[in-house]
């Protein structure tokens, strides 16, 4: 049996912060993670990791496939939470709470930061119900309010114009890339500050791709959004900001104009070009 | 010529359709395992319907508490079917509940590895060996002898006989229960497994407790396989004897049962009766097949109720799928 040890590789990193540029709002950050070590079991899925995110940005996480993108969202609503065995240290501050600490409300927490996921899921029940169910959770129950809420969401989602007819039929009868926005819609639903998405365009054609890179764009005024992409020009259409991991470690973090024109470190470089990955 | 054309858009080497001895003989063996089983069927099924069809008559479905029961002519059932339906139904409302929140224990909360979920599981891997008679056993010495008599104690104390400390509708059904417990929370934990585990997620994501998700999300998508497991259920304990036998069911009952503590007459245990008691067995055996026939019946029939159930729920699902 291997006995784990946690050693640290290297000392204590600073966070990476990100530089100021012209679009970055000067307030202070919105998340910050700081020494954040995971385990599956005994394998070590992030090393190490700080890094900071202002409101109102997009911060796109790169990095070839198991380097931790994944791992690394899921800790910032705490859906590793659910997993056996996933050990966590370090810090993950959100709006300045701690959001592992013992005073916080998990709920609350997924309230506040929603996610949307590689693969579409909608529940097995009508557009309409996909949405009222996260404002029902919330206490929700005026049915001209959740109409109204619905309504506003789909819209938001680029929807509303093609699911008005048929509300109350199943959300699994739609396309793809039509399921992936009422995901978003029911996740923007419940107002939350940030949204997280891993790969929310991977499972889908380019034209819904585009669709949902547009409507990424359009949500970005509103809320704070991470998202893991494997597609380099993704990451550089939608995203302010460009975290690149390798191996689960945060290899550089900076303005995506820089990340993918002028990055500081070799293998930056050599992933954004296609060199490998 | 139009060989040659054929030949020519085949691929070199294209295999031939050959006679494949093995794959003759095991789908012949197949075929053969089917016809027999439709066959065993069919004999039992003909023989009880031939033998009991004659007997049978709405008399004998609807009397049968006061008259002699091994006279052809004046024996009934009717005490019988109320007391096979309500071990049933009872049975049902027991086992459902309690292996459904036990399946869902086992897949949704408990973690799969700790040493609690193995012991359960292990357990009611068990409890489906184990031999029927000793759940009759087991009833008697726990329902009855324990909680019946400690139950009388606190609310009877000074009653003559025993209230709940004696055979009854109610421990005989619970006894049942435990019987086919593991029938329920086997199909329940496969249908909750069949269950994407998106969809869990989706409504953790948006801030639903793990409760608000089992019962929203996850039990609704469920319930066809938990029906299913309910269907196992009834058709296992409706033929089944040695449970109640020193559990509920009794020889001879004047009244039908109108209390969970009262004791019942019973299909399966009156077959049992017919072919042993019988002052004449050559000249009962009539009714003994009309009751195997209603045994059958009433089976058939608590099954297609809740085959019914299902696939309304399974339509109305489909509608969303
Ligand atoms: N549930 C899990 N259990 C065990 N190991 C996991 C689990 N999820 C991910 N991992 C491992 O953690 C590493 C990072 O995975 P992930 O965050 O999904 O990578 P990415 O999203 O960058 O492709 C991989 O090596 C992967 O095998
Ligand atoms: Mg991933």
């Amino acid at each position: 049996m291997r006995i784990d040890i946690p050693i640290r590789t290297s000392a204590p990193k600073p966070d990476l912060v990100p530089p100021a540029s012209l679009n970055a709002p000067s307030a202070s950050p919105l998340i910050e993670v700081s020494n954040l070590d995971l385990h599956y079991g005994t394998t070590r899925a992030l090393k190490n990791i700080g890094i900071q995110m202002h409101g109102h940005v997009v911060t796109a996480f790169i990095g070839p496939s198991g380097c931790g993108k994944s791992t690394l969202l899921r800790c910032l609503n705490r859906m590793n939470d659910l997993i056996d065995g996933v050990r966590i240290r370090g810090s993950v501050k959100i709006a300045g709470h701690d959001i592992y600490g013992k005073d916080i409300d998990v709920i609350e927490l997924r309230k506040r930061v929603g996610m949307v996921f590689q693969k579409s899921n909608p529940f097995p029940k009508s557009i309409y119900e996909n949405i009222a169910y996260g404002l029902r959770l919330h206490g929700i129950r005026k049915k001209s309010e959740i109409d109204a809420i619905i309504e506003r969401s789909l819209r938001a989602a680029a929807l509303w114009d093609e699911v008005k007819d048929r509300l109350h039929r199943s959300a699994m009868g739609l396309s793809g890339g039509q399921q992936q926005r009422v995901c978003i819609a029911r996740a923007i639903a419940i107002e939350p500050e940030v949204i997280l998405m891993d790969e929310p365009a991977s499972a889908l054609d380019p034209i819904a791709t585009a669709r949902i890179e547009e409507l990424i764009l359009d949500l970005r005024k509103q809320f704070t959004i991470v998202i893991v992409t494997h597609n380099m020009q993704q990451a550089a259409r939608i995203s302010d900001y460009t975290a690149f991991f390798y191996l689960g470690e945060l290899i550089e973090y900076d303005t995506t104009r820089k990340m993918f024109t002028n990055p500081s470190k070799k293998q930056t470089e050599d992933y954004v070009t296609g060199r490998f990955g | 010529m139009s060989t040659l054309a054929v030949r020519s858009i085949l691929p070199d080497g294209f295999p031939r359709a050959r006679f494949d001895v093995i794959s003759f003989f095991f789908t012949g063996l197949t075929g053969l395992s089917t016809v027999l089983i439709l066959a065993i069927l069919a004999v039992i099924v003909g023989n009880v319907v031939l033998l009991g069809w004659d007997t049978l008559s709405w008399r004998f479905v609807t009397s049968g508490t006061e008259q002699d029961m091994f006279d052809v002519n004046k024996a009934g059932v009717l005490p019988m079917i109320v007391g096979t339906a309500a071990r049933v139904i009872l049975m049902t409302l027991f086992v459902v509940p309690a292996g459904v929140i036990t399946a869902i224990y086992l897949t949704e909360y408990a973690s799969r590895t700790s040493l609690t979920t193995r012991i359960i599981r292990s357990a009611v891997n068990n409890l489906a060996g184990v031999p029927s008679i000793v759940f009759g056993l087991f009833g008697l010495g726990f329902f009855i002898s324990f909680v019946g008599f400690h139950a009388d104690n606190l609310l009877h104390p000074n009653a003559q006989n025993p209230v709940w400390g004696k055979p009854g509708l109610l421990w005989a059904s619970m006894t049942l229960a435990v019987m086919t417990l593991p029938v329920v929370v086997v199909a329940t934990e496969e249908s909750l497994r069949a269950i994407a585990p998106g969809l869990r997620e989706a409504s953790l994501a948006l801030g639903a407790t793990r409760l608000q998700t089992v019962i929203k999300i996850v039990l609704p998508q469920a319930l066809p396989g938990i029906l299913t497991g309910g269907i196992l259920a009834i058709s296992r304990a409706a033929g089944e004897v040695a449970p109640i036998l020193f559990t509920g069911a009794a020889y001879y009952m004047a009244n039908l049962p109108h209390s969970l503590a009262d004791q019942f007459m019973d299909l399966g245990y009156h077959v049992f009766i017919l072919s042993t008691q019988s002052p004449n067995i050559e000249k009962t055996r009539p009714i003994l097949y009309a009751t195997v026939l209603v045994l059958l019946m009433l089976t058939f029939a608590l099954n297609v109720i809740a085959i019914l159930v299902r696939s309304k729920v399974r339509r109305q699902m489909r509608a969303m799928q």
